[in-house]
């Protein structure tokens, strides 16, 4: 049973940086307009930010990270341990954190691991950077989340394209005797891999010449055995059930009342999926915020990015949060934390 | 086995669709032929396996039935 409770640490700020390029999704070449307009009615996602090919996952966190350092006043030496959770890392090795340690100047006393995970991936984060944090040896960590999953996208391939935008984000945690506990539940599921996966590249599957090869799927769908291949109905089905019982668990195990939640922030999968959770929670539409329109899923970055896109006016304020991921693993989390003048920042443009 | 009223299935399964007469729908319908079929309306019919019956239906399973029967079949089967 993944139940974990944190005492001691607190969220103190997240910002977030996104490549200036907007795709929209009227203009898809791959997508008639009516296909367009039932598309976008469904998922929710209009437009996207696409990373031009120089621009990585590491270099949007990096300029988000910077940027909240400097906000926080953060002095770089005071920061013990940088977390970078993504699926499109520099290179297959070293670990990006590691380079991102150098990159933002931090202490060689700077604990550095990559997590490969997606859309779990911040709650997932969260739960390692603040059980690292919560004994009080180490003071500070930065969560540096995101994804540039364009580039893993075939750009023939009308399930996923329109649906994925590039995003990388950042979240500030620090060790403080008096925070409220931190609530988490946490899952995976395996026997689910293959809903959401790029077949080749790993060592069970290395790449071979045919790897490269376009092969159409169905009408509409052609890729590379190196592109993502999502199947959206087993992502769907699984997010449907899967989220809600996560949210459901969580708040039954801690004992904690629905209603003292201020904010329910979802991994933005799409639309439909985030609207069908939100109605089987019961969950009033005016504490439950989407970024779909403008950013799509944004893989491990969409629940800080909703937090500046739609409500950064709870900066000043205490606020009881629920943040609940789920997707690529299979994996799930979810998270009842409370923050008291959270900083933020715009989201970057790069 | 639970069983799924005929008439009950049908209906759930029309509604899925804008465009589509509900007359022209019956369980020996291969549903994928029907014009207004597409991936997105298959993402409703996982909602309402979900919502109507309890029932988590795959990718694979809705890929594999071929007449609104079979899929009726899938459901009933599934349900606990």
């Amino acid at each position: 049973m993944a139940y974990l409770q944190i005492q001691h640490v607190s969220l103190k700020g997240i910002s977030a940086a996104v490549p200036k390029t907007r795709e929209s999704n009227w203009e898809y070449p791959y997508l008639p307009k009516e296909a367009a307009e039932a598309f976008i009615n469904t998922t929710g996602v209009e437009y996207r930010r696409i990373a031009p090919r120089e621009l990585c996952t590491s270099d949007l966190c990096v300029t988000a990270a910077e940027e909240l350092i400097s906000k926080l006043s953060w002095a770089r030496e005071t920061i013990d341990v940088v977390i970078f959770v993504t699926q499109t890392p520099d290179y297959l090795l070293p670990i990006t954190s590691a380079i991102i340690q150098d990159r933002l100047k931090l202490s060689k006393e700077c604990l550095a691991i990559d997590i490969p995970l997606g859309c779990s991936g911040f709650v997932y984060g969260m739960s390692v950077i603040c059980s690292l944090l919560q004994t009080g040896h180490l003071k500070r960590g930065l969560l540096l989340v995101g994804d540039t999953l364009s580039k893993s996208i075939s750009h023939l391939d009308k399930s996923c394209h329109p649906l994925f935008g590039d995003a990388g984000a950042v979240a500030a945690f620090e060790y403080a005797a008096d925070a409220a506990p931190m609530n988490f539940h946490l899952g995976s599921d395996g026997s689910g891999y293959k809903a959401i996966i790029i077949p080749d590249g790993g060592s069970r599957s290395p790449v071979v010449s045919e790897s490269l090869v376009m092969e159409e799927i169905t009408d509409g769908i052609s890729r590379n055995r190196c592109q993502l291949v999502l199947d959206g109905m087993d992502v769907f089905s699984f997010g449907i059930s899967q989220a809600p019982k996560t949210v459901n668990a969580l708040l039954q195990h801690f004992s904690i009342d629905i209603n003292t939640i201020d904010y329910f922030v979802f991994h933005q999968a799409n639309l439909k999926m985030n609207k069908m959770i939100a109605k089987k929670l019961k969950l009033p539409e005016n504490k439950v915020p989407y970024s779909l329109k403008d950013y799509g899923n944004t893989s491990s970055a969409t629940i800080p990015l909703t937090i500046l896109d739609q409500l950064k006016e709870q900066k000043d304020k205490v606020t009881n949060w629920l943040f609940c991921g789920f997707g690529v693993g299979l994996s799930w989390g979810s998270v009842v934390l409370s923050t008291d003048s959270l900083v933020t920042t715009d989201i970057i443009e790069l | 086995m639970a069983t799924i009223e005929n008439a009950e299935f049908l209906e759930k399964f029309a509604e899925l669709f804008d465009e589509t007469d509900p007359e022209t729908i019956s369980l020996e319908t291969e549903f994928k032929k029907i014009e207004e079929w597409s991936s997105l309306i298959a993402l409703s019919l996982i909602a309402m396996a979900d919502e109507q019956y309890g029932v988590r239906l795959t990718g694979d399973e809705i890929r594999s039935a071929t007449s609104i029967q079979s899929l009726k079949d899938i459901i009933e089967s599934k349900i606990s």
